[in-house]
């Protein structure tokens, strides 16, 4: 996802201010039916900054009182009658348009806290996070009055004689739960919100309990852009707490969750256990970049660069099996080697810094321990390989190459700024081994055949290939996992298919005429 | 239509496990009897599959599923004109098959032969045609880029039927998933395993390639429990209860995430408005408990009367439910036969006491009929109240609650006031009425003037509690495929 290759047509965003100095931290409350509350308990968290490890403020704490009070003002929002159950859903996409004028409008201070809070490159906030975060609303604005039901030429039963009228509904399904991540919060956020909000839905969302920043900024735009009490309800917290009792809640009628896929499978388990509320889940990868001997070679480095170090590794769709041809191996080694020495770390804010931190403590280890075990098991360590300065969570960028298929490198996702070179020799081999994983969520293909380019993005078992190019969602495509990558779709058409439940309504009339 | 009389002397040729074309015992040796409901006798034994069966099962599942295989490169025409090929079979076996059903799942032989079957070719032919228009997107993606979305099959899907209606819910589940290009391990009802394996034979027959479809009869907690856990079932779809749902989809999220669809149970509320057709509400309202001795998902099992119209109306829906003659469902004589088995029958029986303990009036039937058999009275129960257990849980028998309501949106909240959430209808000649109440009813279909029409061509499935996903039309197309974007970097962008 590099903000160098989308080709945006906006000029103004190629010119990037500084970030605000002095930002001020307004919203540290829990947002339920448009107002500000302590969290019941009384008990608040730290939010930290993680290129310094300071603390940037405190948040109210939500759990399970929180969650139930949000989930009554969601229900009550979307009650027949309500104001947003009677809105035109033209008028619901206006609203959506005038929260992305909002965001446009506060978009220094936006990417400023997303920075300083998710550990992101100032730049690549301005543009990338704060840039798709708008697309997608105003993408999401256009649907509102274009989810059509379908009226259906309904055939003869064998009891009946025909003779009916019969179309469908596109009804919202009511309360969703919405569960944040912390690698993308804003755009995870504005992803999942407004598909929802754009199919007539309310929403109770628990944002990371690592970046709930934005999430509050964003809760004070929505009242402000108008949209009425009850329909966005955010409840900052933690997992385990207030994202469990979302998940195993009785009156929210869909969860809606993107993180690691040990969590997901026990959002899923949850709502088994509870109330058979629908889910979508968006969750891990270990996507495979397939590089050919003929791939234009400049071209397939940057990109499979950029497709595992963008934001320090920590992307769901992360390129961290790269597969090239045997015939160009040494040669796109040494030049990965190469680009991945490019990198000054530092604070994210500074514009002479290229790479920030990991998140927190725990991803830091656990990155720190699979780079471990990849000189264990016998990688070759090219670059990198260890921490980096005094405080923060930082990560040397670091490639390995002669990775073997078995390595823990090669398996499990590191969500870190590590690179891992495979070498292959057929087409058919490599499509086994890319395949090879429970996960299923991306992949690349490098070549300049177009018979190999149609043939082996056929072959592969993920849920968006990218061809000569990687990474870079644009609202208008649909995005989601194969296998345990995960369940549903988000962004496009497709993804306003998860935010509603269909009504067929059949009536008996006494002729037909096609 | 003419319907013909039952087959005589039907013999069940298809006992065994069906796993890439073939025939097999099962792995543990053990069998399990298949019983006739209206004599409680035994028609035959059949391999009983667990663990170990539904392993080989997948495992020919995933082999015809493999990249370059048969199905995997055959065209979706092909796919569809082979589905047209099942239909066209099943037909010629028409009267063998509605005997079967008929005989081991207690159906009346004339609505097994014209509707179970009609629709079971129907819901195949629908889906033969959808085969090759499963279609794609290219979309105008922001950049220079080319960007399509391939609609692949999901992979190895797990099929679970219920014993209510088992040919017409084995057609609902592999008509799409074939169509799509899906492969299949199937698991009937313990009860009513007959058919599906019938059927085997059929597929075979018409040309499918082995390992396509699979079809492991076996007991739920066993084999069913081993579909739903496979860590190599891309996909899990059930019809059955919402007790048995919840389980299936822990064992999803236990497993392999793999996508769930579940049809499950049901209360469903029929609203009957003053200036209804009076006898047209009392018919459908009836058929629409009645039908199949109530063991139908959508069962009309709250009938919501205005108060104006209920002395009448639950008058004309005694004498109605009077009207029948129980017995073995074979006979043409019959128009009612037995429920399924002793658990249904023992919690129907129960059920039915409630009614009666609780305070509700007992109108007609009430109790069991019959020396041997299944059977239980065709029952009316009026002045239901909505804190009833007849009013709250699902029965799945020939009971049917009359309850009185005064207002519009008074009926709305109690109709809406369930977990479930299946089905619903009205009953008016207002047009604003139809419109506006059908439109707030918490369920995935509604009928106006008219209950229980179901045809291929539009969604069926459960709002809340009553179900996850859709079968049926082009919205059911949707649960058996997985969607790929495909995003190709080009030098020059033109729209």
């Amino acid at each position: 996802m590099s903000s160098k290759e989308k080709t945006s047509s906006n000029p103004a965003e190629e010119t990037i201010p500084t970030p605000l100095t002095n930002l001020k931290i307004q919203f540290t409350k829990i947002f339920i039916n448009n107002e500000w509350h302590n969290s019941v308990s009384g008990k608040k968290f730290p939010v930290i900054n993680p290129a310094t490890e300071e603390k940037i403020c405190d948040v109210e704490e939500g759990d399970k009182e929180d969650v139930d009070k949000a989930v009554k003002a969601a229900r009550e929002a979307f009650q027949l009658g309500s104001p947003w159950r009677t809105m035109d859903a033209s008028e619901r996409g206006r609203l959506l348009n005038k929260l992305a004028d909002l965001m446009e409008r506060d978009r220094l201070l936006l990417a400023t806290m997303e920075s300083l809070n998710g550990g992101k490159i100032f730049a690549h906030a301005y543009l990338m996070d704060l840039g798709l975060s708008v697309n997608a609303i105003r993408y999401n604005a256009s649907w509102a009055d274009k989810i059509q039901g379908r009226t259906i030429p309904i055939g003869q039963t064998t009891h009946e004689d025909g003779k009916f009228f019969s179309y469908t509904r596109h009804e919202p399904i009511g309360v969703c739960g919405q569960i944040l991540p912390w690698n993308f919060p804003l755009v995870a956020l504005v992803l999942k919100m407004a598909p929802a909000l754009c199919c007539g839905n309310t929403v109770v969302v628990k944002p990371a309990e690592q970046t709930p920043l934005t999430a509050l900024y964003l809760a004070s735009l929505v009242k402000e852009a108008g949209f009425p009490p009850g329909v966005v309800n955010i409840v900052p917290g933690y997992g385990p707490t207030a994202g469990a009792a979302i998940s195993s809640h009785m009156d929210v009628d869909k969860v809606s969750f993107t993180g690691s896929t040990e969590v997901g499978l026990l959002i899923k388990q949850a709502a088994g256990k509870s109330n058979l509320k629908r889910v979508t889940l968006e969750l891990g990868g270990k996507s495979p970049c397939i590089v050919f001997a003929d791939a234009d070679l400049d071209n397939a480095v940057e990109f499979a660069h950029q497709g595992v170090f963008f934001h320090q590794g920590q992307c769901c769709i992360a390129a961290s099996r790269l597969f090239v041809e045997e015939s160009i191996y040494n040669e796109f080694v040494r030049k990965s080697i190469e680009r991945a020495k490019k990198y000054t770390l530092g604070n994210p804010l500074k514009p002479e810094v290229h790479q920030g931190p990991q998140i927190d403590k725990e991803q830091y280890t656990k990155i720190l321990d699979l780079i471990e075990s990849g000189k264990k098991e016998g990688a070759k360590l090219e670059c990198g390989g260890d921490p980096w300065g005094d405080k923060g969570y930082f990560i040397q960028p670091t490639v390995f190459s002669n990775v073997t298929d078995d390595m823990r490198i090669a398996k499990e996702e590191i969500f870190g700024p590590v690179q891992q070179i495979m070498k292959f020799k057929t087409i058919d081999e490599v499509i086994k081994r890319a395949n090879n994983t429970h996960y299923g969520l991306a992949a690349g293909v490098f070549t300049k055949d177009l018979d190999k380019a149609l043939t082996v993005s056929s072959a592969l078992q993920a849920g968006t290939v990218w061809v000569n190019c990687y990474g870079g969602p644009s609202p208008q495509v649909p995005f989601g996992g194969f296998k345990m990558s995960g369940n549903g779709r988000e962004m496009g058409e497709y993804g306003l298919h998860e935010y509603i439940e269909v009504k067929t309504v059949t009536v008996k009339i006494s002729e037909k005429n096609s």
